[in-house]
């Protein structure tokens, strides 16, 4: 269903008048591919099947359906697991091909926005020894958190155009016994969901008609080398990525509009590490208050890890003195999931979130005080050393 | 006239030499292409409206190669960036925060004292990913970490070791790391932290931690057999 903007309508028609612009930048997958004649790495090609979907400048991008590598995310493995294995749980339910490595380090970028302990040649050998060992493994690049993304695309356009940094992490591959790869896409894990948000509307088990959402868009995912993000048209007139918005509407939510969608969260990834009292402020004055305030949503829904864990974990201090925090946070995996039957604690561990989610799940008529007494009866199975861990077979049990 | 009065004991030559140094990165001509200086990025500035801080002057000082002004940005502006890019709004197509991750660089290449600063209580984040290749572990989730999380922190902090054991994907189980990342891999890792010059950059700010750093990944790189450069 399209997301409105109407003030856009007009300029649309001059536009479609107009033709089909050259888009501003270039395509540096193109030189991916010159780089590869001229014998200077190889590419990863994306797996067949795959779904075309268009990026900023109308450009098309191949999304893989299966056999996907998939690069973890520090933030949402560590802190909000049910993240990750929510994707993992769409893959699975669909039956698709997946690969979930160990040899895989974080692309360390955090870190680097961070405290810039890094440089431009490490920050690319960490990414490339990552691509190679997707590669090794015959499985494509999926990749779980929005920074990395950006930071890769980011690596890919200093190494396309940078000799001496390929020569230099050339040689960090060889020593490493890495082969030299760059893939031919760079995909987030939201694209993949977004590619495939029809097979899940049609596995949807939860009627979501009554559910609004506010989306939070992941700076990372469409701030950093822009053209390379996925819009549709038929979402804001095309003036906002699709993502996330795209995925809700499928699955028969409402999409809910609030004026700071283009703001930040306040990560800012060294403030949520040492200077909270910023990405706290700022969470909760230019996100979550403007959002109650002008769409009064049931939950908030991003992409990214940062995001999730800023809009959720800053709202409870700000409870002290703003009686209008408290809209529960998660990705839209989870919320995917969640539509489809998905556990909400054994898949969705909604337990590790902070903002109070109990009243959304009724909503979307899910029984959590059921579904947390049957995760109890796990926790007490693991403790008696029943069993060393949940599997996926207990996940849907 | 001279607009800054702050560090004007700090002599020009100085503040040439740092300057070049950013100039000389080789990202800097795509992320500066002059600045109209119109404000947009500043508009779109998460930290510009909390901090006395702006991404125009980041870039008109880079454009017009103003040493005072830059200098004192390196000291007391870049860190309050959040490195968000959305400044990269610019009709110019300038990257203001990617001018920013530079001056980082060479603040930290440069040991000076404002970097030290701003990387105290930092420094077992630093630790934890380069020793582990990933930036955050469920045990960081302690209640006197992040006092202002709530309760809910100490409940995970209570219940870690057995709440991570009812994550069904297999890599997830850890607990002083993110996911389980192989010890080949980590020897991969630290060879390049080595040969990046990484580690010489950790030496300026922090020998303390380069010494720690220094001592885990000897013992896996000398069992892998590699001798770093
Ligand atoms: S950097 Fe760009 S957006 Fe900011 S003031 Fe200059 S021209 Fe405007
Ligand atoms: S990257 Fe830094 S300068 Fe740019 S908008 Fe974000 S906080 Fe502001």
């Amino acid at each position: 269903m399209p997301i409105p903007l109407n003030v856009l309508d007009t300029r649309r028609e001059a536009r479609e008048e107009r033709g089909p612009a050259v888009p501003p930048t270039e395509d540096v997958r193109e030189k991916v591919f010159e780089l590869e004649a001229k014998g200077e790495w190889l590419v990863q090609r994306v797996p067949d099947p795959w779904i075309g979907v268009t990026t900023k400048y109308g450009r098309i991008k191949k999304i893989p359906i299966a056999r996907t590598w998939h690069h973890k995310s520090c933030g949402q493995c560590g802190h909000i697991p049910g993240y990750s294995t929510a994707i993992f749980w769409l893959i699975r339910k669909l039956g698709l091909d997946y690969n979930d490595p160990k040899d895989q380090t974080s692309c360390t970028a955090w870190n680097y926005y961070a405290s810039a302990t890094s440089n431009q040649g490490a920050q690319a050998a960490v990414a490339m020894r990552n691509f190679g060992a997707a590669y090794e493994s015959g499985y494509f690049p999926m990749i779980h958190c929005g920074t990395s993304y950006g930071h890769y695309k980011e690596v890919r356009e200093e190494l396309v155009h940078s000799a001496p940094l390929r020569d230099e992490v050339r040689r960090i591959c060889d020593k490493l016994g890495k082969p030299f790869v760059m893939p031919e896409e760079i995909v987030h894990y939201s694209e993949w969901i977004y590619a495939m948000r029809d097979e899940f509307a049609k596995r949807r088990v939860l009627d979501l008609s009554s559910i609004d959402v506010t989306v939070h868009p992941a700076c990372h995912y469409h701030k950093l080398v822009v053209e390379d993000a996925i819009y549709d048209p038929d979402v804001y007139g095309g003036q906002r990525t699709a993502v996330v918005s795209s995925v809700v509407t499928a699955l028969g939510a409402n999409v809910k509009d609030y004026s700071t969608w283009f703001d930040c969260c306040g990560f800012g990834f060294r403030h949520i590490l040492v200077q909270r009292d910023f990405t706290r402020s700022f969470a909760t004055l230019r996100k979550i208050d403007v959002m109650r305030e002008e769409a009064n949503p049931d939950v908030v829904l991003t992409h990214d890890t940062g995001c999730v864990t800023t809009l959720d974990q800053s709202q409870f201090a700000a409870r002290a003195h703003k009686p209008n925090v408290g809209i529960p946070v998660m990705s839209e995996a989870q919320f995917a999931a969640l539509a489809m039957g998905a556990h909400p604690y054994r898949v969705c561990q909604l337990h590790w979130h902070s903002t109070e989610y109990r009243p959304l799940l009724e909503k979307m008529g899910i029984d959590w005080r059921e579904r947390w007494r049957e995760f109890e009866d796990d926790l007490e199975r693991l403790k008696k050393d029943d069993k060393a861990y949940l599997t996926w077979e207990d996940a849907d049990a | 006239m001279v607009l800054q009065a702050r560090y004007a004991d700090v002599p020009i030559e100085e503040k040439q030499r740092l300057f070049d140094q950013v100039k000389a990165d080789e990202r800097f001509e795509s992320y500066l292409y002059g600045c109209y200086e119109c404000g947009i990025c500043v508009a779109a500035c998460p930290s510009a409206r909390f901090y006395d801080f702006s991404p125009r002057k980041i870039a008109q000082a880079a454009s017009r190669e103003d040493l005072p002004m830059f200098y004192e940005q390196l000291n007391d502006d870049i860190w309050n960036c959040s490195q968000c890019f959305s400044c990269t709004r610019c009709p110019r197509g300038n990257n203001p925060g990617g001018l920013i991750t530079i001056m980082r660089e060479v603040s930290i290449n440069n040991g000076l004292t404002s970097a030290k600063n701003a990387l105290e209580g930092y420094g077992r984040v630093v630790y934890k990913i380069m020793s582990t290749g990933t930036q955050v572990s469920p045990d960081m989730l302690q209640p006197n970490a992040f006092p202002d999380w709530g309760p809910h922190v100490q409940e995970i902090s209570d219940n870690l070791a057995l709440w991570r054991r009812a994550l069904p994907p297999d890599t997830m189980h850890t607990t002083s790391t993110a996911w389980e990342v192989d010890d080949k891999t980590l020897t991969e890792l630290y060879l390049i932290w080595h040969m990046t010059g990484v580690l010489d950059m950790i030496k300026q700010v922090d020998t303390g931690l380069h010494m720690i750093l220094n001592d885990v990944m000897e013992e896996l790189l000398e069992e892998a057999g590699f001798t770093p450069e």
